[in-house]
């Protein structure tokens, strides 16, 4: 018996070690996107082969000037928006749920996108009444800068609200967020009921949540910002993982966490920002894609942060491709494409875990 | 030496700490006893540097206050009373969390060779949340133990502060986990915990602070401490200590004194 047990005991070396398999995941997740990126590129109501002549301009070889517009000036910046934006969505979830040390934290569900939202109205109802001086240095950068501010401003006050003595109430963190929604939307009503004719035109395109505007500058605009948020992964990945056993321990183990903290929230802050000024508000992709890996690869921030901002970029142009295809040659907002998926997703998670979520 | 000089501490308006004064030494194990609520878990948060303080606490005559989060972990870990798990991490990736300052040593067998030590060989895929009461605390000093595992680096202690590291486990693995204590104290390094178990207290420890209603009763070494009177003052309850004779030196051991035996 003792024989037995002994063998059953040992365990082979790489037990309770989910790197590589999380190396393996990062590679599809990886793959995936390039596929999404090609087939972003070239699929869509256009008519003519652009798969092909992506593959002749790769080779080094002319292609048609109208092949080259649609590709270059069309295709491309929305292509990488919607990566970026992806990205974006997804990273600034699993940082906000790992800085919240809870699942259902998402930027989207306690009212940060709508306090980035309510600066983007902000900017666009009220940016007139800017000191000129102000106005010409911010230029273009105005409306991305002004949500990546309220985006900011309700992380924050939410976390005040939420967090006591390094313990997060998820009760109070979700219900701070219905009435921070709930404020910021009636705010952003007395806006728009104020706001002029071309104001107006101006907020129902943005509010339109969708990569159909995309441009060069616009993804010269928000990607910075966006790009800056995601290079602060590799840092937040350990404090994170250590901020799992609270935060106390977080600090005894050698974190900063303070500093550590400051970091998370304006990552989620200039991640949803510029989401939201480019694209309007996209649902779920924040919930959906982090939870799906931490199923698969385990909770880990330093596989989970990379491969969510892959697997998010891959979702959003797959949705996006989605809303260009199924009603062409018209378009489906992509909020209600990412919503359609999420919103069944996000209740099956919560039936998964009811018992085991403590709320 | 840890050297706590008339710690004061408040947690909003009460004030739970008064004026206690505390010693530990490298190469002791250091306990604190004393009834629920007394204010042991509150001295060594603030030990540790985690809840603000009035008075002085000098770690190796370093004041605890001006060492930053990084240099304090390489030098001392702390398992604390109640560890909670956020995410669904395995045993494996729990103990290795110990190491992610990266400041101790990067031997990466140390988490396997730190989870044989507390008994939980072969756990090391499990998922943490599936782990006994029991399972859960030894894997959590596994981790504490990989953060620190030298007991003496470049010539200075390193120092465990444990919070009841022994409540939920069975004598075996007691004697176990306080029989590693004993050994990283031998070997040079300092070890602070705070127990429940008067007899395991008297066995391991070198020296014991008394506590009571958030002030020390007396500190010094078992047979100074653990006596009648000052247990049954304490703690309310009538004990009788006896004094068992070993190969090395004499253990007090207590017996409680009830009236309505079986
Ligand atoms: N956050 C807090 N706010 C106010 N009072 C507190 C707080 N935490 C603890 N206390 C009080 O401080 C006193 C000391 O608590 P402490 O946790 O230090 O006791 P303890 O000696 O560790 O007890 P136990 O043996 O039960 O672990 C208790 O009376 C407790 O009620
Ligand atoms: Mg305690």
């Amino acid at each position: 018996m003792a024989i037995l047990d002994a063998g059953i005991r040992l365990s082979p070396p790489q037990a309770g070690d989910r790197g590589p398999q999380a190396l393996v995941v990062l590679i599809l997740c990886a793959a995936l996107l390039l596929m999404m990126i090609i087939a972003s590129l070239t699929v869509g109501a256009s008519g003519t082969s652009l798969l092909q002549a992506l593959f002749t301009w790769a080779s080094g070889e002319q292609i048609g000037l109208r092949e080259k517009v649609i590709l270059f000036d069309i295709r491309a910046p929305r292509t990488l928006l919607g990566a970026l934006v992806g990205a974006s969505l997804a990273v600034s979830g699993a940082v906000m749920q790992g800085l919240f040390r809870n699942p259902l934290a998402d930027p989207g569900l306690v009212g940060v996108s709508a306090g980035a939202g309510l600066g983007a109205i902000l900017a666009i109802v009220l940016g007139g009444l800017l000191p000129a001086g102000i106005a010409a240095v911010a230029g273009m950068y105005t409306i991305p800068i002004a949500a990546f501010l309220g985006g900011w401003a309700s992380t924050l006050l939410l976390y005040r609200i939420a967090t006591r003595k390094g313990r997060t109430s998820v009760a109070v963190m979700l219900l701070a967020g219905i009435a921070l929604g709930a404020l910021t939307g009636a705010i952003a009503g007395v806006l728009v009921y104020i706001a002029d004719d071309n104001q107006l035109r101006d907020l129902t395109f943005w509010g339109l949540g969708s990569l159909a505007g995309a441009t060069w500058t616009k993804l010269l605009v928000a990607g910075p910002l966006m790009i800056l948020a995601l290079s602060t992964m590799p840092f937040l990945a350990r404090g994170l993982d250590a901020l799992t056993l609270g935060e106390a321990t977080a600090w005894h183990l050698g974190i900063p966490v303070q500093r550590m903290k400051n970091i998370a929230i304006l990552t989620v802050a200039c991640a949803t920002g510029a989401s939201v000024a480019v694209s309007g508000g996209i649902g779920f992709v924040g919930i959906v894609v982090p939870h799906l890996l931490r199923l698969t690869i385990g909770p880990s921030h330093k596989f989970l942060l990379p491969i969510s901002a892959l697997l998010g970029a891959a979702f959003l142009l797959a949705a996006d491709m989605v809303s260009r295809v199924i009603v062409a040659p018209s378009e489906l907002p992509i909020g209600i494409i990412t919503a359609t998926i999420g919103g069944p997703f996000f209740l099956f998670v919560l039936l998964r875990s009811r018992g085991v979520l403590d709320i | 030496m840890l050297i706590a000089t008339n710690i004061n501490v408040s947690l909003g308006k009460t004030a739970i700490l008064h004026g206690v004064n505390f010693e530990g030494q490298a190469g002791h194990v250091t306990a604190i006893v004393g009834p629920n609520g007394s204010g042991k878990t509150t001295l060594l948060k603030a030990m540790t540097g985690e809840l603000p303080y009035t008075g002085s606490i000098l770690l190796d005559q370093e004041d605890v206050k001006a060492i930053p989060a990084p240099a304090l972990a390489a030098r001392r870990a702390v398992l604390p009373q109640n560890a909670g798990l956020a995410f669904p991490f395995t045993v494996l990736e729990v103990v290795r969390l110990g190491l992610i300052a990266g400041l101790g040593s990067n031997d990466s067998t140390l988490p396997r060779r730190a989870l044989e030590h507390v008994g939980l060989a072969g756990y090391e895929g499990r998922l943490y949340h599936a782990l006994s009461g029991g399972e859960q605390q030894r894997c959590q000093l596994a981790r504490v133990l990989v953060q620190v595992w030298e007991p003496t680096r470049d010539g200075k202690p390193s120092w465990l502060f444990l919070d009841e590291p022994v409540s939920a486990l069975d004598i075996g693995h007691q004697l176990e986990v306080m029989e590693i204590a004993r050994s990283f104290a031998n070997n040079g390094g300092g070890v602070i915990a705070v127990m429940h178990d008067l007899n395991l207290t008297s066995m391991f420890a070198d020296r014991i602070l008394l506590m009571k209603n958030g002030r020390r009763v007396v500190q010094g070494d078992a047979q100074h401490v653990l006596t009648d009177d000052h247990l049954s003052g304490a703690y309310g309850c009538r004990v009788r200590v006896n004094v068992a004779p070993t190969q090395h030196c004499h253990v007090p051991y207590i017996l409680p004194q009830v009236a309505n035996l079986r």
